[in-house]
């Protein structure tokens, strides 16, 4: 299987000895036409890769910040059509994506076509933080039939064994959990961050990138000593929320991707 | 799946066919593998088993008792109707049961702080007891919604000591609190319990909570055999998530000639939309971690349920209905609220117990049924229902419902 635009990333920026930054936006927010435009703002700033978020009704990992995101995208009557338009049109720009969503939407879409349908879109992989590998079996066939990555989230929690298996599953990259708990802007970054990685370098290969609390050029700093990613959602979408117009909205959100991408360098 | 009593058992990936399973953030797996093991070894150890019988006795009031209800049976076809007494449980619901299971696995993991949500408040008064009898500290998750549609519960948690928490996000009801409770375990895993209050959520939670439930079926079994002489024609019970109807089925479950009834909330009407009858409306989805029928839209987004009981007010529906559902062991069907209202009416007035308005739902749906078998010649027919809740917390949604100024 040839790699993704995703791992020939993370190969390329092995070279040059720095971490990827990875930014993430609901599609269809703060609305279907202008989700494009954060996207730009967060690429011209410096990030490496687009995480596309598929908004959903009872997002039980994430916290108030994407959780207002996604309730404002669902208002505006994001759908599935929306998600591969956005992926589609970020891959044109010739950055890796990859689409976050809970489980339920590839159900009920199906299973086979939303690989399909997100290959087609040039996706590179999705992350699936309520999919355990038990109920992964038609997953990990579709997704290996079209060629695309499987992301799944461990936790400081992910013990032995277990933390092997999930992360055989995985590829394209690891997503580990900086801390116990949903996303949000963190004052810092667990010091339980740095601990899971090294032991998930034990079990794996695959790159690893951190999320979950990262929004500072500092903190992306210190996560890109460990962690081949540095995963950053809730600070972009803050800043949206919080600017008097989107204009302004989307030059904080440029400055930022530039900050973090300076920190992203070792 | 079937044991050799006939009677239906997950795999030990916690499936119900096609159903159940995990479907939560991974680090919540490590938690879910705790409980199920704790509850494993509980099942099976007999001091466990002995305190919890004991706790029963002396602080629930089991055995529930069985009353026969002449008066408003005359209004299902003159069949014969037998309730279990649910209702007279401690803190007034089936929900008793499982709190107080769940509470002493608790203290076995070694933890302090327990959370769970809440609809109508029944779940949340019951964690609150569990929470005071042992010692536990207690948050409670409610939809902000809900907390005005029932604000004495929420006054007798507060006096029970625990923390209620109203959640603003969402449709402000029960499956919004499910997931700020989620948010909060995910979070506290390691020193609290989430103690969910029906037969949903991830494994092993549909297993367990209907094993600590189960016991409402076998007491009923042998109080009917008793009374009757002979085993019901149908066991009928309401169901939202479905606690109290896996509780008195499960044991019925292998005697095939017993009809198992669930009767769902039909709101204003199936057709209209504005429903919480999940099995008859809905598709199989994903939902607060299990696969089961979901009410949700083309783009697999849950779609917000209507009930007048805040009980059944819910989207999803446990996994083991869905497969009873599927194999065909057990019948659903959809009550309005205006059907529900006027057998809650009819109970009220012809016997003197007020039931909870969820438990109505199966009061209607024995009238349906009743009337179906005097038509067809089975004037003898023995209905037993389970009368899950008393209507104590439903007095103000009734009195305005049927305009008794208060």
């Amino acid at each position: 299987m040839s790699l993704t635009p995703l791992q020939q990333l993370f190969v390329n920026l092995k070279s040059e000895n720095r971490a990827a930054l990875i930014g993430y936006v609901p599609a269809g927010f703060p609305s279907k036409r202008e989700c494009i435009e954060v996207i730009k703002a967060m690429v011209a700033g410096g990030v490496d890769a687009i995480e596309i978020g598929y908004p959903y009704s009872d997002p039980v990992m994430d916290g108030p910040i994407i959780q207002a995101a996604a309730d404002q995208s669902l208002r505006g009557g994001t759908g599935a059509a929306d998600v591969f338009e956005v992926l589609k049109a970020t891959t044109d720009l010739g950055v890796p994506a990859v689409v976050m969503t809970y489980w339920n939407p590839i159900e009920r879409y199906g299973i086979e076509n939303f690989a399909r349908d997100l290959s087609s879109a040039g996706g590179s992989g999705v992350i699936t933080p309520d999919l355990t590998i038990e109920e992964s079996l038609p997953w990990a066939s579709a997704a290996e039939k079209h060629g695309i990555n499987r992301i799944y989230v461990v936790a400081p929690s992910t013990v032995g064994q277990r933390l092997a298996d999930v992360t055989q599953q995985c590829s394209g990259f690891v997503y580990a959990a900086s801390l116990m708990g949903v996303t949000g802007t963190r004052t810092s970054v667990s010091a339980g961050a740095e601990a899971l990685v090294a032991r998930v370098r034990e079990v794996t290969d695959s790159p690893i990138s951190v999320g979950l609390g990262v929004s500072t050029r500092e903190q992306a700093h210190e996560v890109a000593r460990y962690a081949d990613g540095v995963i950053v959602g809730s600070a972009f979408i803050r800043l949206i929320q919080e600017s008097s117009s989107f204009a302004e909205g989307l030059l904080k959100v440029q400055e930022l991707a530039a900050e973090l991408a300076d920190g992203v360098r070792r | 799946m079937t044991t050799s009593k006939g009677l239906i058992e997950s795999d030990i990936l916690g499936h119900f066919g096609p159903y159940g399973g995990r479907f939560v953030p991974e680090a919540l797996i490590g938690a879910l593998d705790e409980l199920a093991a704790a509850h494993l070894s509980a099942q099976s150890d007999p001091i466990f088993q002995a305190e919890l019988a004991e706790l029963h006795r002396t602080y629930t009031g089991r055995p529930s008792i069985l009353t026969e209800v002449p008066r408003f049976a005359e209004h299902a076809g003159g069949v014969r109707i037998l309730l279990k007494r649910e209702d007279l449980n401690h803190t007034g619901s089936h929900k008793i049961n499982n709190v107080l299971g769940q509470a002493l696995l608790t203290k076995r993991m070694g933890k302090k702080r327990i959370i769970a949500e809440t609809g109508a408040g029944q779940h949340g008064v019951a964690s609150a007891t569990a929470a005071a009898l042992f010692g536990l500290e207690c948050v409670v998750y409610m939809g902000e919604e809900d907390t005005k549609r029932q604000s004495l519960n929420v006054a007798r948690m507060k006096l029970l000591g625990a923390d209620v928490i109203p959640v603003t996000q969402g449709s402000k009801t029960l499956k919004d609190a499910i997931n700020e409770a989620m948010r909060d375990w995910v979070t506290n895993v390691e020193t609290t319990h989430y103690l969910l209050g029906t037969v949903a959520g991830p494994h092993p939670f549909p297993t367990m909570v209907r094993d600590f439930h189960k016991i409402i079926g076998e007491e009923a079994r042998a109080q009917v055999l008793e009374l009757t002489g002979q085993l019901p024609d149908a066991v009928l019970a309401c169901v939202g998530g479905g606690s109290n109807a896996i509780g008195i089925f499960h044991r019925f479950i292998s005697d095939v000639g017993v009809r198992l009834i669930g009767l769902e909330a039909g709101g204003r009407g199936v057709a209209t939309g504005f429903h919480a009858a999940t099995i008859t409306g809905g598709t199989p989805g994903v939902l607060h971690g299990t696969r089961s029928y979901v009410l949700q839209d083309e783009n697999g987004q849950t779609v917000e349920s209507h009930s007048i009981s805040a009980g059944l007010d819910y989207p999803g529906v446990g996994p083991e209905h869905a497969y009873l559902h599927d194999i065909g062991r057990a019948e659903y069907r959809a009550i309005t609220d205006d059907e529900a209202m006027s057998a809650f009416a009819l109970l009220c007035k012809t016997e003197g117990i007020i039931p909870a308005i969820e438990t109505a739902h199966a009061l209607a749906g024995a009238i349906h049924v009743g009337k179906e078998l005097a038509d067809a010649g089975h004037k003898d027919a023995v209905l037993l229902i389970n009368l899950s809740g008393r209507g104590d917390k439903d007095v103000q949604t009734a009195a305005e419902y049927f305009g008794i100024p208060l």
